[in-house]
Formats: C-alpha cells, structure tokens, sequence
C-alpha cells in the first residue's frame, strides 16, 4: 500500500516534468490540489466507515506501471466481440491509457465525441469550466485520479442535440510483461434539452493484474437526457475502482446501469447530485459473481431540491466464495419536499460461502416525501425450481431460468436492444447454461 | 402404466403415506378424492418427484420401469406431468419461452432435435384456441399477476403441449367458476386417448361431472380406505366423508 503511495508521489513529479508549459494551467492546479488530497489521505482503508466491507489492500500490493506507453497495436477483428457489433457506433477506444484513433470512430459535427486530452488543448475553457466540479473533492482514491486526470472520453452533446447513435467507450489494457494501473478520466456534458446513449466497458487483454481507477463527471443540464451503461465484465486478473459523479439540472433525466459479472475486484461509487427540479434519475444494477470475485456498490442519490424523484434497483446473485456489498444513500435535505425516493436490493446466494453485506441508508429531513427502501437475501426458491423440473426442465438449466428471472428486471431501462441482447448472453453464460431463447 | 406398492412417505420426520396400493392403466381416469390433510397432494407430488419428500418403504413403477431415483425432470421427459393446485409465478419469463424451453429440454432427452418454430407456434395456437384462451397470453410472464383461474388453465394448455403419458391434475378445479371449469375440462377430455391416463386429484365432485372418472379412490389419513367407480363420488358428495371415517377406524 505505502509501496504504490511511494510510487504514485513520485510518478507525479515525473508526470509535472513532463508537461513542460501546461503545468502553470488552473486544470493543473486542480490537479495538484487533488494530489495534495491524496498525499494526506492516504488510500482508504477497513478504518473507514466507506470501506468497512471492502479490503483494498490485495489490489494494492502489486507493482503497477504507472505510465504507459502505446507499444500494443490491437486489430480490430481481434476486440470485436468487446463491442455491440451489429451495429452503428461512435467509437472512444483506449488502449493502455492512450487514445487509439485507429479504433475509434469520433465526431465534432453537431456534437463532439473525442478525447479528453484533445479538448485541453482544443479548448481548455470548456474543461476548466467543468474539471472536477462534480466529483467528490475528499475522496482520496477520485483524487488520485484527478491527479493524474489526462486522458479519456469527452463528449459534449450540444443544445437540442440528439446523438443519432450510442456511444461506446472501451479501455483495453495489453501489457504482457508488467502490471499496470490506468486511470482513465471522463467528461460528459449533455446540454440542454439534448440526448446521448452511452456504454463504457474495461477490458484487459492480459494475464498480468490490472487496476484501472476510472473516475467520470457527467453533466446533465436542464431537460437533456442521458442513458449510460457501464458493463463490468473483465477478466478475474482485473481490478476496477470506478467513481463516477453527476450533476442533474431541473427536469434532466438520467438513467445510469451498472452490470458487474467480471472482475477481481469491483468497486463503484456512484453519486447523483440533483440541482434542479423536476428531475428523474433512475440506477439499476445487476450483479452477478462467483469465486473469489467481489463488487462493491456505493451509491448516494443526494436530494437537495424539492419535486425530484430517484428510482433505485440492484440485482445480485453470488456463487462460490464471492462477496458482494451494496451501500445506498439517500440523502433527502430540508427542503426537498415531494421527493419521491425509493431503493430496492435484492439479493441471492446460491452458496454457504458467498456473502453480501448490504445497507441501504436513507436520511430524510423533509417531511412531505414518499420514500422506501427494501432489501432482501435469500436462496433460490425450491418449489419454483421443482415446478420447471416437472415440466421437463433440467435443475441447472430450471436453476439459471430462475435466476434469470430474478435478475432481469435489472435491465429494465437498457434501451440499446443489441446492448440488451450481449447482457442476456452475458447472463446466461455467467449463469452456465445455453437458453435457446431470447431471455 | 403406473404401478404403486405399499408406499410409506414423509417429510421431517412425520410420515403422511402409510401404505399406498395404486395401480393406473393406460386409458383410464382415476379420481383420489379424501378429505384435508389426507395426503392428495402429497402423493401427487411424490409421483412427480418432489425430493423434500422421504420415502421409507414402497415401490413405484412407471410402465414398467422403478422410477423413485429418477429426478423431477426425468419423469416428466418420461410423460409424467403434474398440474400444481398452486402454479408458481415466475416474472421476466414469458409462457412461450418457458414452453418453448420444456418441449426442446424434453426432446433433447429424448434424443429428438429441437421443434422448429414454425410448428411450435402452431400447435401453441391449436392447444390454445381449445382451451378458448387468448393469444396475448403467450407474450405474459409465466403465471406473474395471472387469476386463478387463468393459472390452472395456463397448467392444461403446459400439458396439452407437452402431451404427456399420465397427468396429475392437483385440484385444478378449484379456483375455476363454472364456464372456466366446463372449458378446462372439456379440454382434458379431447386430449384423453387410449394411450394415455389421467389422475384427479379433487376435493369434490364437480369436477368428475365433466370429467367422468373409471375408479375412484378415498384418501384418509395417508391410506386409501375405499375405491370404487364414479358412484362412490357421487355418494360422497352425498354424504360427506364421515362415513368413511368411521367405517376406517372400524377396519
């Protein structure tokens, strides 16, 4: 832990170096700042109240690369099946951290769809206007983040603007040799009264561990839409911390889907600021995991205006040894009267050695609201399964309808039919079973 | 076809079959009717496969073949079906899908390939226009929000596709009003042949009206205390089942 806190202290004087006449830039001063942050903090640990449930240490302990340099080239035909093939895309490929224009397919026509890095030197007014703004400024690990903050998504939907097709943002990683540590910083403003689809994955191509520290601001702005599914299915060598913040003016609509069936290590913190009424924000998750995988899901849904409403739903179904935690706050102020809030987690285990540690938190100093929460932890239901077996269903195949079953209503607000049909498919292969239906 | 010995069955501990003969031949229909907690449904479902249920002493053969080690699935790919007296709703499964995947898994174990869809969707279309059910129906979750008795018509439309060997219709009566009833049997009775066999479990004679039974069996206290033809229905409709009570406590 000191190790990569040694390591990352001195990548960073590296990093300011480096930047020759960028580093006097208000973004580099937010990024100092962070660091400071970080320098303090420390990363989190079991001490503290976030992180009760989740050990960061294993994913620490190892000597990750910190920067990293395009030697891989990936083809095209090799990655396909990361993306929704069978259809139309703008593309934002990442590989080991550096913007793959080979891969990507971007856009400055009605709307920008390009990189990060681009934009700070294109027009570094529109990033210092939202840089940091939206993430949590305490919280060490976004800080790190922050820090580091070069490279990654930018798009920028302009008033009015619909985005005619979903977005994809992919970061693979390809070392061979060396672990290594990406962090990838994304910004996303939806204007006024403007829509964007948007599906961002991580996927490491190599057996070495991987820790990606991803952190996203989005901006909502008043009436825009937005829809952002993130689909957390790397492979069991790859860690992903994931903080991801946003802002929600008056009658925004946002819709945010976390699918988590991969991954070593998952940890999403999720936070939904509203700052104008009228606003609809709807988080669902699904999660499905099994030996020796962990997510970790904190979510906060902060209410500070009245006439807003939040609809929250996480499925999670955990085999083997995994364990799974979900925190979700609801925060609803004083004055954020006619809130609607509501929060469901429910939960199966299909072993005696998976855990779930599950709390939902909802503080309500308002008294004109309509809020709930629930949360369940159960096992798979016997009769339900003995019925599909009198019907001539197998145990395994009835065992993962079931599941399915269970799960499914978590892809409720997938609008993406092609991102819907690859999750079904992820589903059922996680589940182990080849369904002959479109489930 | 269906051949019970001397079966002796319970659950944690508190035996509920004490001794079951039965015997079902292809073609015909037996009722076992009994009053309350005398073990219908237990005995339908262990015939299925149930496997909370422990059995202790007993033989069970299914033409020809012992079948108490065989799994649910088993005897259902072998033509056993049983119509739950309560359906479980599973939501986010639709009725096609959920059939869809009973035929092909029961094909598939018998060594078939799977049904075209074509066919599939006709026969769907055949089985449910006698049972005068609705097309919108097949697009439903799996019993999710369904009456009651659209789930025990839901039951005779899964068994009319699955066309199995012997049914076991658990109370499939109640919760149907009259029309519903009238129609579910009627259906029953176009998918009887010679083939084929069927056991009513029933509380009640109405039922036995639509579907007229070849034998039927009184259930009590985990035994079957009198067997008769369709007459001993009606006389228990008649009379209830005290008298039975007590001509089995005399015995």
């Amino acid at each position: 832990m000191d190790q990569l806190k040694d390591k990352l202290e001195s990548s960073f004087i590296i990093f300011e170096n480096e930047l020759n006449g960028q580093a006097k830039t208000p973004i580099h001063k937010v990024r100092q700042k962070a660091f400071k942050t970080f320098e303090e903090k420390g990363f989190p640990t079991k001490r503290d109240e976030e992180w009760k449930y989740t050990n960061l240490k294993p994913i620490l302990k190892h000597d990750y690369r910190i920067f990293q340099r395009s030697e891989n080239v990936i083809d095209f035909k090799d990655v396909k099946k990361f993306f929704l093939s069978d259809m139309d895309t703008y593309k934002l490929v990442f590989v080991d951290g550096i913007f793959s224009s080979w891969l990507s397919e971007t856009t400055h026509d009605r709307f920008d769809i390009c990189t990060f890095n681009s934009m700070m030197s294109k027009a570094p007014e529109v990033v210092e206007e939202y840089f940091n703004k939206a993430l949590p400024s305490e919280e060490s690990l976004a800080a790190i983040n922050t820090a580091f903050a070069r490279e990654g998504a930018f798009i920028r939907v302009k008033k009015g603007q619909t985005v005619d097709k979903p977005v994809e943002i992919i970061f693979f990683t390809t070392r061979q040799d060396k672990e290594v540590m990406i962090q990838p910083r994304n910004l996303i403003i939806v204007e006024e009264n403007a829509e964007v689809q948007i599906v961002e994955r991580h996927q490491s191509l190599s057996e070495f561990p991987v820790l990606t520290n991803s952190a996203t601001e989005i901006f909502a702005q008043k009436s825009s839409r937005l829809f952002y599914y993130k689909v957390q299915n790397d492979n069991l060598d790859a860690s992903l911390i994931d903080t991801t913040s946003v802002v929600q003016q008056e009658r925004s609509n946002v819709s945010i889907g976390t699918f988590s069936f991969g991954n070593k290590f998952v940890r999403n913190n999720l936070d939904i600021f509203l700052k104008g009424e009228h606003t609809e924000t709807h988080l669902d998750g699904i999660t499905i995991i099994g030996d020796g995988q962990l997510v970790d899901h904190h979510t906060l849904v902060d209410h500070k205006i009245p006439n807003c409403s939040s609809n929250e739903l996480y499925k999670g179904i955990y085999d083997g040894s995994a364990h799974g935690v979900f925190n979700g706050k609801v925060m609803v102020h004083p004055h954020a009267q006619k809130t609607n809030a509501f929060q469901e987690n429910n939960n199966i285990l299909l072993t005696d050695k998976a855990s779930i540690d599950t709390k939902p938190q909802l503080e309500i100093y308002a008294d004109d609201v309509q809020c709930s929460h629930g949360c369940t932890i159960g096992q798979l239901d016997e009769e339900a399964l003995f019925y599909l077996q009198s019907r001539g269903i197998p145990e395994k195949e009835g065992t993962a309808l079931l599941l399915y079953a269970f799960a499914n209503d978590g892809l409720r607000n997938v609008k993406i039919q092609e991102l819907r049909k690859k999750l079904n498919k992820q589903i059922a292969q996680k589940l182990g079973v080849n369904l002959d239906f479109e489930l | 076809m269906l051949k019970i010995n001397n079966l002796h069955a319970g659950i944690d501990g508190t035996e509920i079959l004490k001794g079951i003969n039965l015997e079902v031949k292809a073609g015909e229909v037996h009722a076992i009717m009994g009053p309350n907690g005398s073990g219908k449904s237990t005995l339908s479902a262990i015939i299925a496969g149930r496997e909370e249920y422990e059995v202790s002493q007993g033989r069970m053969d299914f033409e020809g073949e012992d079948i108490m080690d065989l799994a649910p699935e088993e005897r259902a790919h072998k033509g056993i079906f049983l119509s739950f007296q309560y359906p479980i709703e599973i939501p986010g499964v639709t009725v096609t899908n959920f059939l869809k995947t009973a035929i092909n898994e029961t094909r598939k174990a018998q060594g078939m390939d799977p049904m075209p869809a074509n066919e599939m969707l006709k026969k769907m279309r055949d089985k449910m226009s006698l049972l005068e059910m609705d097309k919108g129906f097949l697009s439903r979750s799996l019993n999710d929000g369904f009456s009651g008795g659209e789930k025990k018509r839901n039951e005779i439309f899964q068994m009319a596709m699955l066309e199995p060997k012997l049914a076991i219709l658990d109370e499939t009566d109640s919760g149907l009003d009259i029309d519903a009833l009238r129609v579910v049997a009627n259906g029953v009775n176009k998918l009887r042949n010679k083939d084929n066999a069927v056991i009513l479990i029933t509380h009640y004679q109405r039922l036995l009206d639509y579907i007229v039974p070849d034998v039927v069996h009184v259930l009590h206290k985990g035994k079957i205390v009198k067997s008769g033809d369709k007459n001993l229905a009606l006389k228990l409709e008649e009379k209830g089942y005290d008298w039975l009570k007590e001509e089995a406590s005399t015995l």
